[in-house]
């Protein structure tokens, strides 16, 4: 295994100053508007942990997931992979490292073609990346992957229609582990289940984990999952880091974290909870905020968040915090 | 008595027996969740309170639906129309089901007073923007004159809530309206819909899959499992002492704070197709507690010391 030859004390992935903007218009009838989908977010991504990244839709966590693999291409910062700058590098080159890292995808109905039997989906990835097989080493590795998720060997000559949800993204994962990577990032790969087939899904990526030693970057909604599967939290809004938890049962000291954690109800009637109501909404992403991105709906926004915009601060122990006015 | 009771209804839609013996009631002033996994048959269930199977292609075989007192099965569809939107309103999923594009949003909230209430233009009007207010939407006159596309997707959910209070009904279906929303968003709306159901005394049907709604917002909870009735009983008696083995292992789904790594185990299996469900007990393939008796006989909907449960090994 790569990531076991490798020094372990060195973060994985070391993501700095990374920032990608998207435009839009700029033709005969309307004006060019530009937006930062991820803007400034630095972030390391331990060896052998799962580092989560959590917050609402438009918060950048999906642009953040392909940026990270270089799905999509940096407009300014850099991700470094076991200390290669990604940007540096040709698209041969690319393709080569593509090997170590590997994506899990929200909907297992697209990830697949539908044409392909499961055996031809698990294949691809190798002929996508030139690794000649013998007709028994190709029968010996479908096997040994299809295995690796929990699922029968009968299945490979199934289509993709023929399974379930549940079983689809167990084919989504296997397919991610075919090269044999040594990171992941899984972008909200539980979203489109029912919640009996996420806690499987989660259970068997815990296992393969262990099992295989690998890195995590983990993108996902759910603040109550990420808590749970996370060893760092990533808390995102509008396109920057907010806040970093160091451990699962810290607590959050930003206003938006807590807002966040407060508008998860836990699955227990004796502990309901009185919702503050947070003003307005997500803002949108082209306009332009000189402070604190989250100022114009916190409960504790003075004239400094307004103005200035608070930078990622280390509280101790790893717990970063960009707020002027932290939640005691 | 119950505003409105359901009685062991069944459904088929061509040779697809989709519901099978599904009941409950719900009082005025009451909130009823109805939870479930996909394909439990949550949503065909609010299909047949609205009347709206025939719409598509159901036939309800079997059972009685009494809104207030009179028999629904069989009401010609003016009487049911007069009754939707009306009596029995609808919130849906996506907003965007209920919430014409090309229509401002004023006039369709105006429309359900006129229509049902017999409001004029002006006091239909007064009576929008004080929904929409209700609603704590900021600036009502502004909102009212204002395109569907106009406005986020909790926007336009409070827009839907708004139309379905307007023509002050008795019951609302909410099909899982939070569904498709942010957190932050969707703790915002079950909280509006919580207090407006608990003012206006309504009864309120609401269809989620997600127990931390149902634990939040909810007074009584039928859980329902492939077209069957797993369990009902009061929201605490649910989550404190489930009766049915399906209704415990979906509470442990949900990872909790400081839960231990590697604790969080799902459910083996899927949930049975409805072309091929298993005979007995339609949990019975994912149940560990499940005998050769769970796998021939199916257990009866039965009372226990609270609520009712479909299990042949459950507690008293």
């Amino acid at each position: 295994m790569d990531s076991a030859v490798s020094a372990p004390e060195h973060d994985l992935v070391t993501i700095t100053g990374l920032t990608r903007e998207f435009s839009s218009g700029g033709g005969l009838m309307t004006p060019r508007r530009t937006m930062r989908a991820v803007n400034d977010v630095s972030l390391d991504v331990p060896r052998g942990k799962v580092t989560g990244v959590v917050g609402e839709s438009g918060c950048g966590k999906s642009t953040l997931a392909r940026l990270v693999l270089r799905l999509l291409d940096a407009t300014a910062g850099t991700v470094a992979f076991d200390g290669i700058d990604l940007a540096t590098l040709s698209p041969g080159e690319m393709r080569k490292l593509r090997r170590r890292m590997q994506m899990v995808f929200q909907d297992p109905y697209s990830a697949i073609d539908p044409r392909y039997t499961i055996r031809r989906a698990l294949l691809e990835p190798f002929q996508v990346q030139g690794v000649a097989q013998t007709a028994a080493e190709a029968n010996a590795t479908v096997d040994e992957l299809i295995s690796m998720v929990g699922l029968s060997p009968r299945m490979l000559a199934s289509f993709p229609h023929q399974l379930s949800g549940g079983q689809k993204q167990r084919v989504g994962i296997a397919r991610a582990l075919a090269l044999r990577p040594s990171f992941l990032v899984l972008d909200e790969p539980t979203a489109s289940l029912d919640v009996s087939i996420q806690a499987q899904i989660i259970d068997l990526l815990e296992a393969l984990k262990q099992e295989l030693g690998l890195t995590y970057l983990f993108i996902s909604h759910d603040l109550s999952l990420v808590r749970y599967f996370c060893d760092r939290v990533v808390v995102m809004y509008l396109g920057r880091a907010m806040e970093i938890l160091p451990g699962a049962t810290v607590q959050p000291r930003h206003h938006y974290a807590h807002a966040l954690l407060d508008s998860n109800f836990e699955p227990d009637p004796t502990r309901r909870k009185v919702i503050t109501m947070l003003a307005g909404e997500i803002p949108s992403p082209f306009a332009t905020i000189p402070g604190c991105a989250f100022a114009a709906r916190c409960p504790a926004a003075s004239d400094l968040c307004r103005r200035e915009r608070p930078a990622l601060t280390d509280l101790g122990g790893g717990h970063m915090i960009a707020c002027h006015h932290p939640k005691d | 008595m119950a505003l409105l009771s359901v009685k062991n209804i069944s459904v088929t839609i061509g040779k697809l027996n989709l519901l099978d013996g599904v009941a409950f009631d719900i009082g005025a002033g009451e909130i009823l969740g109805l939870v479930g996994e996909s394909g439990s048959g949550k949503s065909l269930t609010a299909m047949c309170v609205m009347g709206l199977l025939p719409r598509i292609g159901g036939t309800i075989t079997e059972g009685s639906i009494i809104f207030d007192g009179r028999e629904m099965i069989g009401l010609p569809d003016a009487e049911l129309r007069r009754l939707r939107g009306k009596r029995i309103a609808l919130i849906s999923q996506n907003p965007m089901t209920s919430l014409d594009p090309i229509i401002r949003i004023g006039a369709q909230i105006d429309q359900v007073s006129t229509l049902h209430l017999g409001l004029s233009a002006e006091a239909a009007k007064a009576r929008s923007l004080d929904l929409i207010a209700q609603l704590r939407i900021p600036e009502p006159e502004a909102i009212h004159g204002a395109y569907p596309h106009q406005l986020s997707g909790g926007m336009k959910q409070r827009i839907v809530i708004a139309m379905a209070l307007a023509a002050d009904p008795d019951l609302i279906v909410a099909d899982e309206p939070t569904t498709a929303l942010d957190v932050t968003i969707q703790a915002q709306i079950i909280q509006i819909i919580v207090e407006l159901v608990r003012d206006r005394q309504l009864a309120l049907m609401l269809i989620t899959h997600d127990m931390g709604v149902v634990a939040q917002a909810c007074d009584r909870v039928v859980v329902l499992y492939a077209g069957r009735v797993a369990e009902t009983n009061s929201v605490e008696a649910i989550f404190a002492e489930p009766r049915h083995p399906y209704t415990r292992e979906l509470i442990r789904c949900i990872p909790r704070l400081g839960q231990a790594p590697g604790s969080l185990k799902g459910i083996p299996g899927a949930v049975p197709s409805v072309v091929d469900y298993p005979t007995g007990c339609r949990f019975n393939s994912r149940c560990g507690a499940a005998e050769d008796l769970c796998r021939n006989t199916v257990p009866a909907l039965e009372r226990k010391t609270s609520g009712l449960a479909a299990c042949h090994f459950s507690e008293a």
